[in-house]
């Protein structure tokens, strides 16, 4: 052998593919979910992502990083967008792009911040606001695959309104195969409501979590400081930092 | 502005134009302070004319990259080394 082949790399380099709008549906006021169909798309794993381009007739370009928001299912691509108002992307992909529209999509991209649904350890997803997208494939992706590895969701949100997939969410957690969801609300909560609102702190870990005895692999998504809470936390409770993964939104705003 | 940067993730597409392998999860050492940290976990600053990489620990710049029409600079001088797991095969 003339040298160790690297799978799937060298010739499948990363390009752009031209990906047309097959459904838009509303997720919240302020969020859709967006699906394309991607000829050649080559598959992906819960939780990586794609980059998105837009090129205005005058050939000004701009790109953006989004999770994928489902697991691999043909060539369909689809992806949660939070409209940010005065953002250049978000607010073309999510009210302007009509069905039958192109955009130019990479990807998948992002070998760190994903689950493999033959890990058999336990899983913790701590989401904060629109990190839940990539948790949610990799929890879509877990029912797809029929297994019964023990899911915790911890999901902190402003408000209800703002809770993405929240129907999926309780009919999956309804079916009792292994997904418990816990919401954290920061300014407004539900009717009855035990938990004051505020921020997430060491008590939710610690009801909704999991012992660090049961090394589970823990996924964190959301803002920066949600992130770095969330991640001294788990840290501080005794679980190993190598079994933490992140994964931040900037300011990408967009 | 505690949330002006991203994390290593967001490396990933502009890096695996370069590269044959996914960089973002291999293991670099800031040549700054010694820890040890998967590229994913770079601070990461895309508000430039490319993305600046910064230690998670000292803040020190660990890589930057610079994708132009025609070229890509790629400046590693803030890293020792790059691991990249790989299994024997290759892959």
């Amino acid at each position: 052998m003339a040298r160790a082949a690297v799978p799937g790399r060298l010739t499948n380099r990363l390009v752009w593919r031209v990906a047309r709008l097959v459904e838009n549906r509303a997720e919240t006021p302020t969020a859709r979910t967006i699906v394309f169909d991607v000829p050649g798309w080559p598959g992906h794993l819960p939780g990586q992502h794609v980059d998105v381009r837009l090129t205005a007739e005058d050939g000004y370009s701009t790109q953006r990083s989004y999770s994928i928001a489902a697991p691999a299912d043909g060539h369909k691509v689809e992806l949660t967008v939070q409209r940010v108002d005065d953002g250049e992307v978000s607010p073309y992909l999510a009210d302007v792009l009509s069905i039958g529209d192109p955009v130019e999509l990479r990807g998948p991209v992002g070998g760190w911040f994903v689950w493999r649904p033959d890990d058999p350890r336990p899983v913790l997803l701590v989401a904060g606001g629109a990190g839940i997208v990539p948790l949610m494939a990799m929890i879509r992706a877990r029912r797809a695959a029929g297994v019964r590895v023990p899911f915790r969701l911890i999901y902190s949100v402003r408000a209800p309104e703002d809770r993405y997939y929240a129907n999926e969410l309780r009919q999956l957690e309804r079916a009792a195969d292994g997904l418990d969801v816990a919401f954290v609300y920061t300014r407004t909560a539900p009717e009855n409501w035990s938990r004051p609102v505020g921020r997430i702190g060491v008590d939710d870990i610690t009801a909704h979590g999991w012992p660090p005895d049961f090394e589970p692999h823990c996924f964190v998504c959301g803002p920066t400081g949600f992130v770095e809470t969330v991640a001294s936390i788990l840290v501080g409770l005794g679980h190993a930092p190598g079994a933490i993964k992140t994964e931040r939104f900037g300011p990408t705003g967009g | 502005m505690a949330d002006q940067y991203e994390d290593g993730n967001a490396l990933a597409g502009p890096l695996r134009e370069v590269f044959a392998v996914d960089v973002t999860t291999a293991v670099g050492r800031c040549a700054s302070c010694g820890t040890t940290a998967p590229v994913a976990n770079l601070r990461v600053y895309s508000r430039a004319p490319g993305w600046v990489g910064r230690c998670p620990a000292c803040d020190e710049v660990v890589l930057r990259y610079v994708r132009g029409p025609a070229a890509a600079w790629l400046d590693v001088r803030g890293a020792v080394s790059l691991r990249f797991p790989l299994t024997p095969d290759g892959g």
